[in-house]
């Protein structure tokens, strides 16, 4: 049988996510998020999570959101944890001392992840310097720019979002899934992606491949596809 | 003191903004007042709009029934496809920004100070945030342009000697409209360079808690 990174179910793919992993979950602030990845997270039980991601106030009902109101987030990065304006859900288990937030700037977020990623030691970004944000941190001058250092993001396993997937891991995005769904795809152990589309090895054009397959461990063939591009 | 007279509206603001916005560069507009500056640039300025969303050339919001998930902008709210546009990782989208790549941002504000300190993530009355972009945006864009009301709701000036609410960025503003006025900010202190149709100058300072540095060649509020 030909080699194959497909997997036959959510469930299969994220079976072995352990109590404590962290995940990275990709997606924006919309209904985007790999909502099949992440449902099966939730039926799968495992607790004691950490969340990296741009936005957790997914409006929808199906994204990193459910995995916090259950309970099953300990800690969260992000730049945008909190829905609304008052922090809905959020602000609670946050201020119950039952979720720990850790808020980045975004570039920053996504600059850490790169770090992470690249296997790179850290990163001096000019952003945050004379805010809490640079608090604690190690500053340098660098070229007159004071700049902090930022530490490399990494994780246990990333739940991901693709147009097109092809057997060998290879990807292609579609809109602003590319945004972080590409950039988080490097910096995981285990980086599992939910496809609108799952193609043989061949069918997508190597030209065209934004993310290559060494990047990707598994795919999984979504059941629901919202884009408009399914 | 209050001063009982009338203030521009939102609309007013945006239009002031878009004539700041250098013809040919590339734009972020934050969410709030700074989104409405688009409908208000000369059909013959060209203006390229980026989002932190992972998206350049931007174009209008879609209509209802035509909303697509994967294309959005940085607020969240879907957009139209338009030729032209360009996708790219949220790496580049901010590789461009703290680059110096993109030429202006516009962005809305709680407070801003006489030197240019923008504080714009967090009401210290509300107890919790969202950083977003604004930070890079702050620190990485060529021009930080505030749009905002010039007092709150409760009538306190947000225009301030020195931000007492969390820091965005620090001497990152370039210029202030409000709705009373326009302002720059500088090391030697806040400008004033135009004042809204009947105000004065006086007018203004009772408004704003920073000591203005008043010149002579203060305008009337041009859109």
């Amino acid at each position: 049988m030909a080699f194959s990174k497909v997997y036959e179910s959510a469930a299969a793919a994220v079976s072995d996510v352990r109590d404590g992993a962290t995940l990275l979950i990709g997606g924006t602030a919309s209904d985007d998020a790999p909502a099949e990845l992440l449902a099966a997270v939730l039926a799968g039980g495992v607790r004691g999570l950490t969340g990296i991601c741009d936005f957790a106030r997914w409006d929808g009902a199906d994204g990193l959101i459910e995995l916090i109101r259950a309970g099953r987030v300990a800690r969260l990065v992000s730049s945008n944890p909190f829905p609304g304006d008052d922090g809905g859900d959020v602000r609670r288990l946050w201020e119950s001392g039952d979720l720990e937030i850790e808020l980045v700037p975004q570039g920053t977020l996504a600059e850490r992840l790169r770090a992470g990623g690249a296997g790179i030691g850290g990163v001096f970004v000019p952003v945050g310097i004379g805010t809490r944000f640079a608090q604690g941190k190690e500053t340098k001058v660098i070229n007159g720019t004071e700049c902090v250092l930022e530490s490399p993001l990494r994780a246990d396993v990333a739940l991901l979002r693709a147009a097109a997937a092809d057997t060998m891991g290879n990807l292609t995005y579609r809109g602003v899934q590319r945004g972080w769904n590409h950039t988080m795809a490097a910096s995981a152990r285990l980086t599992i992606v939910q496809a609108d589309r799952v193609e043989e090895a061949g069918n997508i054009d190597p030209e065209l491949v934004i993310t290559p397959g060494i990047f990707v461990n598994r795919v999984v063939q979504s059941v629901m596809i919202d884009g408009m591009g399914g | 003191m209050t001063v009982d007279k009338e203030r521009l509206d939102r609309m007013i603001i945006a239009m002031r903004v878009a004539r700041e916005l250098p013809p040919g560069g590339y734009v972020n507009l934050g969410i709030g007042i700074p989104t409405l500056v688009s409908m208000f640039v000369a059909d013959d300025s060209v203006v390229f709009y980026h989002s932190e969303s992972g998206v350049l050339n931007c174009g209008p919001l879609a209509e209802d029934g035509n909303e697509d998930i994967d294309l959005i902008n940085a607020g969240g709210q879907f957009l139209q496809p338009v030729p032209g546009m360009a996708y790219f990782s949220s790496v580049d989208a901010f590789a461009m920004i703290r680059g110096g790549h993109v030429d202006a941002t516009v962005l809305g504000a709680h407070q801003v100070s006489a030197t240019g300190d923008l504080a714009n993530w967090m009401l210290p009355e509300r107890g919790v945030g969202n950083i977003g972009g604004a930070m890079d945006l702050a620190a990485g864009a060529d021009r930080v342009i505030v749009a905002m009301e010039h007092n709150d709701r409760q009538g306190n000036p947000k225009v301030v000697q020195e931000c007492d609410f969390p820091l965005t960025g620090k001497g990152c503003v370039s210029l202030v409209v409000t709705d009373v006025a326009v302002l720059e900010p500088t090391p030697a202190g806040m400008v004033l360079r135009e004042v809204a149709p009947g105000w004065t100058a006086d007018e203004v300072q009772s408004v704003t808690g920073a000591r203005l540095i008043i010149g002579d060649d203060v305008k009337e509020y041009e859109v």
